[in-house]
């Protein structure tokens, strides 16, 4: 048994590096910078989606403020860099460390709901945060953004370009993913699942759901800040409406359309959500309905996200191989 | 081993235990039966932690434990099988056990020894073998309360309460549960606390019991004098209606 278990183990690892050879191979065959472009903005909403993910498919507590830590690391990056001398990776530091800190302590008051309260509670906190953003013109520039954020730089290397951009947010998403991965299978992943599944029943387990929701939580806002900073550095310029509530639904919608708890899920999600509305350019007017209807349709007919629903056909695609091969016979 | 002294749990306003107290000698199996809306869940719940009780005591081993959080009274040896179940039905069977040894790995037992207790439980539930990858979910009724009972163990108690372990199960299968917390009590020497409706099935099995009635204790002894007392018998065990019960 002990035997299977490694089995298991060195398949996840084999298909992670599967995912992580592809995608760091994928701009070798791309031509021009608009797509690779896409491609960062998909690796940082990866970034999100997991972090999202851990909180809500792992331990199943919703947020719907989320956008709100990303919005915090952004400003807090965007800020130190720009109105202090703050080498651009510390400030990155210091803004997950923030957002990480602010969780840390909203988390013991806000975690103790559940439910639709636990969700108009997060919705609250990104309001508030977004009244923030909007409000501190002298700090933030307020409505019209702050510009001017300087690049991260390694060495001789400027993060100025897509293609470098791309290394870079994807060398650090690919990180997260197999944390998240190797978390899911551990055993503080088994007492997330648990919570999720029965609160009481995990603590009469000898699981400490109160402190351990807002661990979760706390390392959620921490990877979600660092995505905020690393959009900050990347696009150089930032405004409040990129961390309003209507992002905070995108991100949830990203993890369920892709499927909730699976971490190649959050990736799915993330790529097409990212990538539909470009597609859909080409219906002008139109493409909000077609949007709409694309999501309403996954949802509907694969209730365990794509992830989920790609599994099943596949299943059936090798059932019927299977059927057709023994009826040859 | 166990004292509970005078407690009163509330939930809200609702005044749900009323002055109990009771107490467990080392390797004893001690019913509480009562009907339904009795308190006997709130009463397990009190103990475990989940709910508090508001004044009173709790001496476990000469630790007071009613001010504890749950997973320090885990810590302690005390090990719930919460009312109707509740496994973890998205995790696999065998996710579902080493998450009752949760606590031991972090004191600092090895895997290896989580390993052993496993094979324990197995041996104890040989189902639950051929159950191991088996989403919980999947189990019959039966199945599950087994797979309960064993993730507690895992923990390793000293003391385990049993939250209604009969419910909605097949008499046959009531029969083969109540088997296996008579052999836990025999051969591990493990201390229960057995909450049952069933009375007749949990006197049979238990050395002494409590009587619950609306919050009180209206009455304890031996499973034997209970099981002759009169009053007992018309409010549990059905004395008038004995062509029905019995077979």
């Amino acid at each position: 048994m002990l035997c299977k278990i490694m089995m298991k183990e060195k398949r996840q690892i084999l298909i992670f590096a599967l995912f992580a050879l592809i995608i760091l191979l994928v701009p070798l065959f791309l031509k021009g910078n608009y797509f690779l472009n896409v491609l960062v903005f998909i690796g940082i909403n990866t970034l999100l989606a997991v972090a999202l993910n851990l909180l809500l498919g792992y331990a199943g507590q919703i947020s719907l403020g989320h956008a709100a830590f990303f919005g915090l690391g952004a400003y807090v990056s965007g800020i130190l860099t720009t109105r202090f001398p703050v080498d651009p990776w510390l400030s990155l530091l210091i803004a997950a460390a923030c957002a990480a800190t602010l969780a840390f302590v909203i988390g013991f008051p806000i975690l103790k709901l559940k439910g639709h309260y636990l969700a108009m509670a997060t919705l609250g906190f990104g309001i508030i945060m977004y009244i923030f953003f909007n409000e501190t013109v002298d700090w933030t520039g307020g409505p019209s953004g702050l510009s001017g954020i300087p690049n991260l730089r390694l060495g001789p290397v400027i993060f100025d370009n897509d293609l470098n951009n791309y290394y870079l947010v994807w060398i650090i998403t690919l990180g997260v993913m197999l944390l998240s991965i190797n978390l899911s299978q551990s055993r503080i992943g088994r007492a997330l699942r648990a919570i999720n599944d029965s609160e009481v029943a995990a603590r009469v387990m000898g699981v400490n759901a109160r402190i351990l929701k807002v661990q979760i939580f706390t390392v959620s806002a921490f990877v979600s800040a660092i995505a905020g900073s690393l959009y900050a550095h990347t696009m150089t310029f930032i405004s409040p409406t990129s961390f309003g509530f209507n992002f905070s639904v995108e991100l949830l919608t990203m993890i369920i359309i892709g499927g909730l708890g699976s971490i190649y899920g959050s990736f799915l999600g993330a790529a097409i959500l990212t990538m539909l509305p470009e597609f859909l350019r080409v219906f002008r007017d139109f493409d909000i309905v077609i949007y709409g209807l694309m999501l309403i349709l996954i949802t509907m007919f694969m209730p365990s996200g794509l992830i989920g629903g790609l599994e099943a056909l596949f299943k059936i695609i090798a059932g019927k191989i299977k059927w057709s091969a023994a009826r040859n016979v | 081993m166990l004292r509970i002294k005078n407690i009163n749990t509330f939930y809200g306003q609702v005044h749900a235990i009323k002055n109990v107290s009771l107490h467990l000698a080392e390797g004893e199996v001690v019913t509480l039966i009562g009907a339904n809306g009795a308190g006997k869940t709130t009463l397990l719940n009190s103990l475990s932690g989940i709910v508090p009780p508001k004044t009173g005591q709790i001496l476990f081993n000469e630790t007071e434990i009613n001010n504890l959080a749950p997973h320090k009274i885990v810590r302690l040896g005390v090990s719930q099988v919460p009312e109707g179940r509740q496994v973890f039905k998205p995790l696999s069977v065998a996710d579902n056990l080493e998450l009752g040894a949760y606590l031991n790995y972090k004191i600092g037992g090895s895997k290896i020894e989580s390993k052993k207790d496993m094979e324990l439980v197995l041996e104890l539930f040989p189902i639950l073998r051929q159950r191991r990858k088996q989403l919980a979910g999947t189990l019959s009724g039966g199945e599950q309360q087994m797979l309960a009972i064993g993730r507690a163990l895992m923990a390793k108690p000293r003391l385990l309460l049993l939250d209604e372990p009969s419910m909605g199960l097949a008499p046959m299968i009531v029969q083969e549960i109540l088997k296996v917390i008579a052999n836990l009590s025999r051969e591990k020497k493990t201390t229960i606390l057995l909450v049952e409706q069933n009375a007749r099935a949990a006197l049979k099995i238990a050395h002494r019991g409590y009587v619950l009635e609306t919050g009180r204790l209206i009455l304890e002894g031996t499973a034997e004098e209970l099981l002759e007392n009169k009053d007992v018998q018309r409010a549990y065990l059905g004395r008038d209606k004995k062509e029905i019960w019995e077979r």
